[in-house]
């Protein structure tokens, strides 16, 4: 694999790229011990404030940190604003093709969609058919995982439609930062990313189904206290300064859907949920459980609740749908879209088959519906063993996944035990959609593989966070 | 305000309250218990200890004797007593997880801070009498500042009343049950054993409930059996008796009826509990019975908590 292209180093590490200038100066005149009590500091920080993740299936560390890295990943204005413009495109024709999908349909008429890839999909909603959701709006919230390999381009590595999480971390990264580097900050215009709760909050209320009150009440859904993103759940709640319901604490009466409270059941308008489908409601969904709330999708199909997400979204994520993402944005939008994807083999074709069977060795393989960098397959990273044992499962059921090359994400300096070293990274921004306009915040959740070599950025397989900063120039 | 919210914001400062007043009765029991033999009697202390924290059968059921050792563990540290300073401790950090959104920073800070420190113990256990005491201190003192940060820095709303709630029903309750366990040694005719063998159990009494100062300053006399009773029962400058507690489970009552503007059963019970307390007197109590005065109140108490889950916790 070719040396990666470096944020700060460029692509042959010649010369500092502009946006890090100031950085790469603040760097040399820092001992590298301050660097280092520094990040002993974050780490305390993030502890006491109780920012913790929970790894499924970790019974010892149930509770566990983020490793934080303190030097900062930045972009330029310029940068920035090509790639906000792209995300917004790329989100404007996500939600364009969700009420297609499940109403019209023309993408399918079209032929650019084989049909079997919706219907057979178990992420598409047949409850959703025909269904109309407030305001037209399916992804009010979508984290868009972004990697690059040169400096010109933004490529979309994967987009996150149902219910991305880690922009507690982005909004916290940020206070601590400020908190332990005041002088670097100084040295730069870093454009601020603390207004996010207030744009979600207006983005939520926007998008209030038509019979709400004038003050839409919104709360915030999670699965409770042992999910892995409950501590992004209830900061948010507290941010938005609205209520952190879980499924007992709703119930459902002719339609409406009601909070339990204090002084007795109070009407929500709009839930922000960080359930999945299939936890919503056990009356639609899965019997078995216990985090939904009886009745609420018959609330929904009612129009007298809005979900965000709305139900059904999962089929704009999928793996295998994101291969025909660029056709989707030409398709909605007759425009070329502005950020690349991913070359992408789709397993399920005969001749992308054969060739990814070729090809184990060099290329990373993906199940469709995976999440989280679980069951994926490195070809170059990986043993003779796990390849073959790969091999059986691509043959058994081809149409479960797609293959990609491995690409040499770009690198950032980072904190290692040996001083500053290049480390991959990708970045998530996050993208809100209300009623009327689609905003983003300018910056956005890092994610930085600490391991040596790792392309793995996943905070459950050994992933770290940085700072993101956008230069107000 | 969520009900579930409520919820945990009561039992959080229950959870609290009771894992400092297990502290300050295992402190009082080694106190009491390090004086030799002939100063208090026969007794066996520790099995009072447990009686006071209304555990006595469930640690038998683990336990063969009521020692030292076995009860400082039980009361302590045990993962199978739903009610060792551990447990609470750790019950109340879930609470607190659990409506973060609802606690100032300061109060969230402190228990979650609590529970990492706490986590070092729990793994190395309290080797010696040193640890143990510093251990106890550190209970108490997260209690405090558990305390303290609610009342300065909290909105002076239904959050706080409820969080106020909890914390007084829990000390009425804890209370009443060393009354209940000790009652015996408070009763005004025992007045002419009153030799040093009372007097270590009064003055273990008064330190449980961090009043043995404040008693002199009250009476201004040499321990009176009787005169502890009236001090915990009756006396409402004692932030720790049965009248103090109820002076504030009314008043709070009272503030979430205003605020929504409706009253309840709740209100109505506390209400009487809060009268009758206000028009006894300790000679009416020993002629009724202390025992069975106090042993009507632990039950009054506990149907207090059961109206005020039905009427705003669930």
């Amino acid at each position: 694999m070719a040396v990666a292209f470096d944020e700060m180093n460029g692509q042959g590490g010649a010369e500092i790229r502009q946006a890090y200038q100031e950085l790469s100066r603040w760097l040399s005149e820092t001992p590298p011990d301050a660097l280092e009590y520094r990040r002993q500091e974050a780490e305390l920080l993030f502890r006491r404030i109780g920012i913790t993740f929970a790894v499924y299936g970790d019974a010892e560390a149930q509770e566990r940190l983020i490793p934080f890295d303190v030097i900062p990943r930045i972009l330029s204005a310029k940068e920035w604003t090509l790639l906000e413009k792209g995300l917004k495109q790329r989100v404007l024709a996500l939600n364009m093709f969700l009420r297609d999908i499940y109403h019209g349909r023309d993408i399918l008429r079209a032929n650019i969609i084989p049909e079997d890839m919706i219907f057979q999909n178990p992420v598409f909603r047949p409850e959703m058919n025909g269904q109309d959701v407030p305001h037209d709006v399916y992804v009010h919230i979508a984290g868009i995982d972004i990697i690059r390999t040169d400096p010109e381009n933004f490529i979309v590595l994967e987009d996150n439609a149902r219910t991305p999480s880690g922009v507690s971390y982005m909004l916290e990264n940020r206070e601590i930062m400020m908190r332990l580097f005041p002088d670097l900050f100084a040295r730069h215009r870093v454009a601020p990313v603390e207004r996010y709760p207030d744009e979600l909050l207006a983005a939520l209320r926007s998008v209030a189904p038509r019979g709400a009150a004038a003050e839409p009440t919104v709360a915030l859904m999670t699965p409770g206290i042992y999910n892995s993103a409950y501590y992004e759940h209830s900061f948010l709640a507290d941010k938005l300064g609205i209520e952190l319901v879980e499924g007992r604490d709703l119930i459902v009466k002719n339609d409406e859907v009601f909070m339990r409270t204090t002084e007795g059941l109070k009407r929500v308008d709009v839930i922000y949920r960080r359930v999945d489908d299939d936890f919503l409601d056990p009356l639609t969904f899965r019997p078995d459980s216990a985090l939904g709330v009886p009745g609420l999708m018959s609330a929904y199909a009612a129009g007298n609740i809005t979900l965000a997400n709305a139900v059904g979204t999962g089929i704009a994520d999928d793996k295998a749908i994101y291969s025909y993402m660029p056709d989707i944005v030409k398709f909605y939008l007759s425009e070329e879209p502005i950020l690349k994807n991913v070359q992408t083999w789709r397993c399920r074709e005969p001749q992308d088959l054969a060739y990814v069977l070729d090809h184990l060795d060099d290329l990373v393989v993906k199940e469709v519906h995976g999440s989280g960098g679980y069951g994926m397959l490195i070809g170059p990273a990986a043993t003779k063993a796990t390849i073959e044992a790969f091999r059986d499962k691509l043959k058994r059921e081809p149409e479960g996944f797609i293959a990609q090359p491995t690409l040499a994400l770009s690198t950032c300096p980072t904190c290692t035990e040996k001083g500053l070293a290049p480390r991959h990274v990708d970045l998530r921004p996050f993208v809100l959609t209300g009623s009327e306009r689609v905003t983003i915040v300018p910056g956005g959740l890092t994610r930085v593989a600490l391991k040596e070599g790792s392309l793995v950025v996943n905070s459950s397989q050994g992933g770290g966070t940085k700072d993101t900063w956008i230069l107000d120039e | 305000m969520l009900s579930r919210t409520a919820e945990n914001l009561y039992w959080l400062a229950r959870y609290v309250e009771r894992a400092e007043y297990l502290a300050r009765t295992i402190d009082a029991t080694l106190r009491v218990t390090a004086l030799p033999a002939a100063y208090i009697g026969k007794t066996n202390e520790w099995d009072s200890a447990l009686m006071t924290a209304g555990v006595g059968q469930s640690f038998y059921n683990h336990y063969q004797e009521a020692n030292e050792a076995n009860v400082v563990e039980y009361l302590s540290f045990a993962s199978d007593n739903p009610s060792s300073i551990k447990n609470c401790i750790e019950a109340a950090r879930l609470n607190a997880r659990s409506v973060r959104t609802a606690l100032t920073s300061e109060m969230w800070d402190t228990i979650n801070a609590a529970w990492i420190e706490l986590q070092a113990v729990w793994s190395k256990g309290t080797g010696n009498r040193e640890d143990l005491a510093k251990f106890l201190r550190f209970v108490q003192e997260t209690s405090l500042r558990f305390d303290g940060s609610a009342y300065r820095t909290m909105l002076r709303n239904d959050a706080y009343w409820f969080s106020r709630l909890g914390v007084h029903l829990e000390r009425a309750d804890n209370t009443a049950r060393i009354l209940d366990v000790k009652y015996h040694v408070l009763l005004p005719e025992e007045e002419h054993i009153g030799g040093p063998l009372d007097y270590y159990q009064w003055t273990s009494i008064l330190r449980s409930v961090s009043a043995l100062t404040a008693y002199h300053w009250v009476y201004r006399e040499t321990l009176k059996p009787w005169l502890i009773a009236d001090l915990l029962i009756l006396n409402d400058t004692l932030p720790r008796s049965l009248a103090s507690c109820y002076g504030n489970l009314v008043r709070n009552l009272d503030q979430i009826g205003v605020a929504y503007g409706r009253q309840g059963a709740a209100q109505r019970h506390a209400r009487g509990i809060r009268n009758r307390l206000e028009h006894s007197h300790m000679d009416d109590i020993f002629q009724h019975g202390v025992h069975e005065f106090i042993q009507e109140f632990i039950a009054d108490n506990s149907r207090l908590g059961e109206i005020i889950t039905r009427q705003y916790l669930i």
